[in-house]
C-alpha cells in the first residue's frame, strides 16, 4: 500500500531522516493558517496523490506568501491532477501538503528496496535525481547503481564513488531510511529529490513509501496512515471482498477467477478489438457474497454494457461459488447485463444449471477464444 | 521420471490440523500420493486424519523418512516453518501460504543459502506428477502422466493449459507452480534445468507473466546453450492495467522489464516457441512434439 508523500516523509522522519518543515491542510485557508507556522522566505504547495509525476502535471508549485500559498491550494484542491500514472481521469487532490522551500545545491535518488533473489535490503541510488529522473533511467538503466545493505557495507565509499557530497553524512541518512524500511516492512521506500541543502544538509525533499500489506497485523501503530492512498473507492470495496480489482477505461465487465487467467482475459480481449472495464481477480479465498460484490461494481457501472464471466474451477473456488455470486448480484440489481459465460474445470455443469436456473441472461462459449469474440462482438454493436 | 517428486516421494505436512490442512492432505491422500506424517508443535503423539503427529519436522523425518513437506500454515508462522524444513535438511519444501510478509523472506532465504533444499513458494500452487504425487492446491481431475512439463507463475492458467493439454492427449511429466511472490524459491532456470535432464519430459510449457525478472533470467539460460527441447511460452499482462507503482525505472537489473512486449522479444531470441494467448499454446506444443 502506497503513502502519500507527507505521511512518508512524516513516518522516515521518526527514524531520524530530516526533512522540511511542513503542514497537511486540507482547505484553502487551513494551509494559509498552518504555513504562518512555518519558518521560511518561500513555500511549495504539493498535491498529495498515490501516483507520481506530479511535478511535471502541475501538482507542485511555488508560493512566496501565506496568501499566495491561500490562492494557489484554491486551484489545486477537489479538482483532479492528470499525471503520466494516473490515467485520462486522474485523481481528485483532497490533500494538500506546504512546506519551507530549500535552497538546494544538489539533487540525487535513493531508493531502497528488497532485492528478489536474496531478499536482502538493497540500496539503489543515482548521483542525478529530480523531477526528469524516472525518464533519465528509463533511457539509461545503468544510471542507477546498487549495493546491499548488509552490516558493515561501506555506504559512504559506495556514495563518494558516485560523487555524492558529504558522504558520510548521506550515509548516515541513509543507515535512519533503512531502520525505517525494515522495522516497517516497506517494500520500497524512494526519496527523491534526496537533496544536499546549501546550508549543507541533507534532506528528503520528496518521499514514497509502500508499505507491505501482508505484515500490517505487527503494525497496529500505522493503523493510521495504511489506507492505501492509490485506490479508488470501488476498489477499495473489491479488496475487502477478496478480489483484485483495478478500473480500467473500456465497456466490458470482466469477472474471472485467478490473477493469470484474468491477464490472460484482457489480453485477448484486446487483441480482438475489445475494451475491457475492468481487470478481476477473485481470490480463491472469496465467498459467493463477496464475489456478489465484485460484480455488483460492474453492474452499478453505466459504462459497462455487458459482462464476460471466464472461470476455470478448481482448488478451492469452483465454479459454482462464482456462479452463486453472480446470481445473487444479478437478483439484487435491476440491470440484467447481457452475461457471455466460459465455464470450464470443477463443478462446471452445476453453475451453468445455477444461471440457467435463475434466469440469467446468459450465452455460453466453449473456449475462451470464442467468449473473447462473442463479447466483443456485443459490445461493439454487431450482437447478430 | 518426472522432476522432484513421484510415486516414492513420501510428504509431511505442516500445518496438517488446520482447515485447510486437512483439506488439501486429505485430497492428495485419496489422490493416491503418499503421506506419512503432519507437524504441528504441541501435537506430538496424536492422530490426524489417520496420519503421525509430531512436534518438529526433524522428528517426523527421522521417523517416517519424509523427504518432501507441504507447509499449509498463516502468513505470520511460514517462514519459521519453511526455516524449521530447511535447517531439518528437507529435500523438497512447498509452501502454499498466501500473504508471507516480505521481509520475513529475508530469513528463509539466508537459511536457504548453502543448504540444498528445494523451496518451491510461497504462495504455490505446488508440485504435481500426474498419478505420481500431488504437494499443492491444484485440482488434479484433468491431470494424465505424459511428457508436457509445465512451470508456471499463474496458478489459474495452469489448470487451464492443463486441462486443454489432456484433452488433446497430451499428458504431463510433471507441473509446478514457483509461486505469485516477487520473493520465492525455486526459479523458472532451476525448472528449465531439471526438465531438461528428464527422460520423460519431451516439451516444457512456460506460464509468464509482467513483472519481476523470471522470464528474462529464463530467456538468457536458454540463449546460453543449446536446450534439445522445444519450450513453448505464455506470457501474459500485455494489457495489464499499468501499476500505479512509484519510481522503479532505472531499477531493471534488479526488478525486470515493464512490459511483456520485452520479455517476449528476449524468449523468442532465445528459440523459445511464443503462443499466441490461452487458447494457442496446447497448438504449438502438438505442433512442437509432432516437428
Amino acid at each position: 500500500m502506497i503513502l502519500s508523500e507527507y505521511k512518508s516523509k512524516e513516518l522516515i522522519a521518526q527514524y531520524g531522516v530530516k526533512i522540511p518543515d511542513g503542514r497537511v491542510a486540507t482547505t484553502a485557508a487551513e494551509a494559509e493558517e498552518r504555513c504562518r507556522e512555518i519558518d521560511a522566505t518561500k513555500y511549495v504547495v504539493k498535491a498529495q496523490i498515490g501516483a507520481g509525476g506530479r511535478g511535471l502535471a502541475g501538482g507542485i508549485k511555488f508560493a512566496a506568501t501565506p496568501s499566495a500559498v491561500r490562492s494557489e491550494v484554491t486551484k489545486m484542491l477537489g479538482k483532479p491532477l492528470i499525471t503520466e500514472q494516473t490515467g485520462t481521469s486522474g485523481e481528485i487532490v483532497s490533500e494538500v501538503y506546504v512546506e519551507a522551500a530549500v535552497a538546494i545545491a544538489k539533487d540525487v535518488f535513493i531508493a531502497i528496496v528488497l532485492n528478489p533473489v536474496t531478499a536482502q535490503p538493497t540500496l539503489l541510488a543515482s548521483a542525478n535525481g529530480g523531477v526528469e529522473f524516472e525518464q533519465m533511467a528509463r533511457m539509461d538503466p545503468d544510471v542507477v547503481s546498487s549495493i546491499v545493505l548488509i552490516e558493515g557495507a561501506d555506504i559512504s565509499g559506495f556514495l563518494n564513488g558516485l560523487g555524492f557530497a558529504d558522504s558520510s553524512a548521506a550515509a548516515n541518512a541513509i543507515a535512519s531510511a533503512t531502520k525505517a524500511f525494515v522495522a516497517n516492512d516497506m517494500t520500497l521506500l524512494e526519496i527523491n529529490p534526496f537533496a544536499y541543502t546549501e546550508a549543507g544538509e541533507w534532506l528528503a525533499v520528496d518521499a514514497k513509501v509502500s508499505l507491505d500489506g501482508n505484515a500490517m497485523y505487527r503494525h497496529p501503530e500505522l493503523e493510521s496512515l495504511v489506507s492505501d492512498d492509490s485506490l479508488t473507492p470501488a476498489e477499495r470495496v473489491a479488496h475487502e471482498n477478496e478480489i483484485n480489482f483495478v478500473k480500467l477505461d473500456g465497456d466490458i465487465g470482466v469477472v474471472v477467477n485467478g490473477a493469470g487467467l484474468g491477464l490472460a482475459t484482457n489480453d485477448m480481449l484486446v487483441a480482438a478489438g475489445g475494451k475491457p472495464a475492468n481487470f478481476m481477480d477473485i481470490r480463491t479465498t472469496a465467498t459467493s457474497f463477496q464475489i456478489t460484490r465484485g460484480v455488483e461494481l460492474l453492474l452499478e457501472d453505466p459504462t459497462v454494457k455487458l459482462i464476460l464471466l471466464n472461470v476455470h474451477g478448481g482448488g478451492m473456488t469452483v465454479c459454482d461459488t462464482v456462479a452463486e455470486g453472480v446470481a445473487f448480484a444479478y437478483a439484487r440489481s435491476s440491470r440484467k447485463l447481457p452475461i457471455i459465460a466460459r465455464l470450464a474445470g470443477q463443478n462446471a455443469e452445476w453453475a451453468m444449471k445455477i444461471l440457467n436456473d435463475r434466469l440469467l441472461p446468459v450465452e455460453t462459449c466453449k473456449d475462451m477464444t470464442s467468449a473473447v469474440s462473442r463479447a466483443v462482438a456485443i459490445a461493439n454493436g454487431r450482437a447478430a | 521420471m518426472s522432476i522432484l517428486v513421484d510415486k516414492d516421494t513420501k510428504v509431511l505436512v505442516q500445518g496438517m490440523t488446520g482447515r485447510s490442512g486437512t483439506f488439501y492432505t486429505d485430497l492428495a491422500i485419496r489422490y493416491g500420493s503418499d503421506y506419512v506424517a503432519g507437524v504441528r508443535p504441541g501435537k506430538g503423539g496424536t492422530e490426524h486424519i489417520g496420519l503421525p503427529m509430531f512436534d518438529t519436522t526433524a522428528q517426523a523425518m527421522a521417523e517416517t523418512g519424509a523427504n518432501a513437506s507441504l507447509i499449509v500454515v498463516p502468513a505470520h508462522h511460514a517462514a519459521e516453518a519453511m526455516i524449521d524444513a530447511i535447517n531439518a535438511k528437507m529435500g523438497v519444501v512447498v509452501c502454499i501460504t498466501e500473504r508471507v510478509p516480505q521481509h520475513d523472506m529475508t530469513r528463509v532465504k539466508a537459511a536457504l543459502k548453502g543448504s540444498d533444499t528445494v523451496l518451491i513458494g510461497p504462495n504455490s500452487q505446488g508440485i504435481l506428477t500426474p498419478d505420481g504425487c500431488k504437494i499443492g492446491v491444484m485440482p488434479t481431475r484433468d491431470a494424465r502422466p505424459g511428457t508436457v512439463g509445465i512451470v508456471s507463475r499463474s496458478a489459474s492458467l495452469t489448470s487451464e493449459i492443463l486441462a486443454q493439454a489432456s484433452s488433446a492427449k497430451l499428458g504431463q511429466s510433471t507441473t509446478v507452480g514457483i509461486g505469485g511472490d516477487a520473493i520465492h524459491g525455486l526459479s523458472f532456470v532451476d525448472c528449465l534445468k531439471l526438465f531438461r535432464e528428464d527422460d520423460q519430459t519431451e516439451a516444457i510449457v512456460l506460464i509468464g507473466e509482467i513483472g519481476g525478472r523470471e522470464e528474462e533470467d529464463a530467456a538468457a539460460y536458454l540463449a546460453s546453450l543449446d536446450y534439445g527441447k522445444p519450450v513453448i511460452a505464455l506470457v501474459v499482462g500485455n494489457q495489464a492495467p499499468k501499476e500505479r507503482r512509484m519510481g522503479h525505472a532505472g531499477t531493471l537489473s534488479i526488478f525486470g522489464s515493464e512490459t511483456v512486449t520485452q520479455k517476449i522479444d528476449l524468449l523468442r531470441d532465445a528459440g523459445v516457441i511464443i503462443a499466441r494467448n490461452t487458447d494457442d499454446v496446447v497448438p504449438c506444443v502438438a505442433a512442437a512434439l509432432k516437428a
